[in-house]
């Protein structure tokens, strides 16, 4: 019956995250509540299939999981505590009245707060606050994730070891931050949402499938942060994600090759998620806390709002990326702004700004800087330096998707060199 | 004249003795301890949790940083410590960022074993 196996893989990944916040919650163990869900799935799977599908499956899931959680942490109260199974059969009942009573005791709306501030709580490494992200609030396997970030699956099963027993040794707190260190707690929830997303970004071309799961479950987790906190920046983070996944169809054209915003097929943009992100933004700048991510989507939304590559409204994305720098002044963000600089003021004063950033040597390794100035390079006919600057950039890229563009951009300036280096001859050599 | 006396271990060598040979050495830690404070020379001492589950806090004028990881600075050595009780990691690393060399330093925060 494949509706049954298609309802649970559904039911898993929409609910995984917020049943499995609250037993962490009940068992203060990311292990044994993990170990009770997986047990429910498993249940799930026989008894839907025998009896037919409950007509609420969350909430079926969710009972069958806190029955395991409650005998779990019996056998482990009994193995560690050596306190008596009479005291703990009381307390079993007494939850299970409670749980009875009312399912709203029991999932706490804050459980996926408390969960997602957790798995990206600083003490933990950037890669582990991204594993365990994925693992619990997204109900990825560990062999998904090992996949899509392509990492052998031990080296993935080993650090989502590590992180769960840094948290249990640690006593890395299971709470929602207070509301003094909300604002800076909150940088790295949206930090790992959004490492996530552009993990699929950078896909080559044999891995494009796995990796657009990843563009869709951080847009989910940001659609999840959304629900959970409505801050203007969570709707920026949102709106940026879905705008620049509305061209992801577009990004790499039928050679394998990265399509540039100005190349791309502007028809086959993603319109519902261009509007939708466009809403988001809408909504957010008004409230006035204006941050980075909105800043991002803003632009990102001029972009999508021109029809052509021609009629981008290029002064408004410079005064955007003037106020980015305003708020966040890092050598990338100028970068980009000297790159709209030349689309708006002129191509010499954008090269102009972008030496002046080149200058500092902190872009030195940067591929997108050597990128950047090469294609500003191109444009201005300065074809020896651009084919410099092209090669420099290739050699800073493993990304093949990338290295078939720069390729291609070194041989249309070097047979446009040929050909007015030979202009005159191209008559009496045809 | 009080001293603190660190203890360093490769943790993985450690990982691989057998644990009748722990048990044996874990023996001879408490005997020490025991005629340590016998002689009235023991103040406090305890083996901690492995580097695995260290935290390490800078705090540069405004910028707070928590760090996954131990220290690792070999250009700076241990000047002191403080054995305190915490709620959870959070509150400790609250106290850590209220220690002066946190602004010129880095505090590291390890969980002893209970």
């Amino acid at each position: 019956m494949p509706r049954v196996a298609e309802t649970l893989e559904r039911v898993f990944r929409e609910e995984h995250g917020r049943i499995i916040a609250t037993l962490i919650r009940l068992s203060h163990s990311f292990d044994i509540a993990e170990e009770a869900l997986q047990e429910a799935f498993l249940s799930a799977a026989a008894t839907w299939e025998r009896d037919g599908m409950p007509r609420n499956p969350g909430a079926w899931l969710t009972t069958v999981a806190y029955r395991r959680l409650l005998d779990a942490i019996r056998h482990e109260k009994i193995k560690t505590d050596k306190r008596s199974q009479l005291e703990y059969e009381a307390e079993r009942l007494q939850a299970q009245e409670e749980f009875a009573q009312s399912d709203d005791t029991l999932a706490d709306p804050d459980d996926r707060l408390r969960l997602i501030f957790t798995c990206c709580h600083p003490a933990l490494g950037r890669e582990a606050q991204v594993a365990l992200t994925l693992r619990t609030l997204g109900g990825l396997t560990t062999a998904e994730i090992a996949r899509a970030f392509l990492l052998p699956e031990p080296t993935l099963a080993q650090r989502l070891v590590r992180a769960k027993s840094k948290i249990r040794l640690a006593r890395i707190p299971y709470e929602v931050p207070p509301l003094e260190s909300m604002a800076e707690r909150l940088v790295a929830v949206q930090a790992v949402i959004y490492v996530i997303f552009k993990e699929s970004y950078s896909a080559t071309a044999g891995d494009s499938l796995v990796r657009n799961d990843l563009s869709t479950e951080a847009i989910r987790l940001g659609r999840v942060l959304c629900e959970l906190l409505p801050e203007p920046e969570n709707f920026g983070l949102l709106a940026l994600m879905l705008l620049q996944d509305s061209h992801r169809e577009t990004r790499m054209n039928e050679h394998g090759e990265l399509a540039t915003l100005e190349e791309q097929d502007r028809s086959r943009w993603d319109r519902t998620e261009i509007e939708e992100g466009i809403r988001l933004i809408e909504t957010s700048l008004p409230l006035g806390r204006v941050g980075n991510y909105q800043i991002q989507a803003a632009i990102a939304a001029v972009h999508a709002e021109a029809r052509t590559a021609g009629e981008t409204d290029w002064p408004q994305i410079v005064a955007l990326y003037k106020e980015l720098i305003r708020i966040n002044s890092s050598p990338i963000v100028s970068l980009n702004h000297a790159a709209a600089v030349a689309m708006s003021e002129g191509l010499e004063k954008g090269l102009g700004l972008i030496e002046e950033v080149g200058a500092n040597r902190k872009l030195h390794d940067y591929y997108l800087f050597h990128a950047a100035r090469a294609d500003l390079l191109r444009r201005l006919n300065r074809s020896q330096e651009a084919i410099e600057a092209y090669t420099r950039a290739l050699s800073l890229t493993t990304n093949c998707v990338e290295h078939r563009y720069l390729r291609r951009r070194i041989s249309e300036v070097a047979n446009k060199q040929k050909d007015y280096g030979a202009g005159s001859m191209r008559g009496a050599s045809v | 004249m009080k001293y603190i006396l660190l203890i360093y271990h490769n943790e993985k060598t450690w990982n691989a003795i057998s644990d009748s040979d722990r048990q044996q050495i874990y023996g001879e830690y408490r005997k020490l301890r025991d005629q340590l404070r016998d002689s009235g020379q023991y103040v406090d001492g305890s083996q901690l949790q492995p580097t695995t589950t260290a935290t390490s806090v800078r705090v540069r004028d405004a910028d707070e940083l928590v760090i996954d990881g131990p220290f690792a600075e070999t250009h700076e050595q241990l000047g002191g410590y403080f054995l305190i009780d915490a709620r959870n990691l959070d509150d400790a690393i609250a106290i850590a960022k209220r220690i002066p060399s946190a602004r010129m330093g880095t505090v590291e925060v390890r969980p002893l074993v209970e």
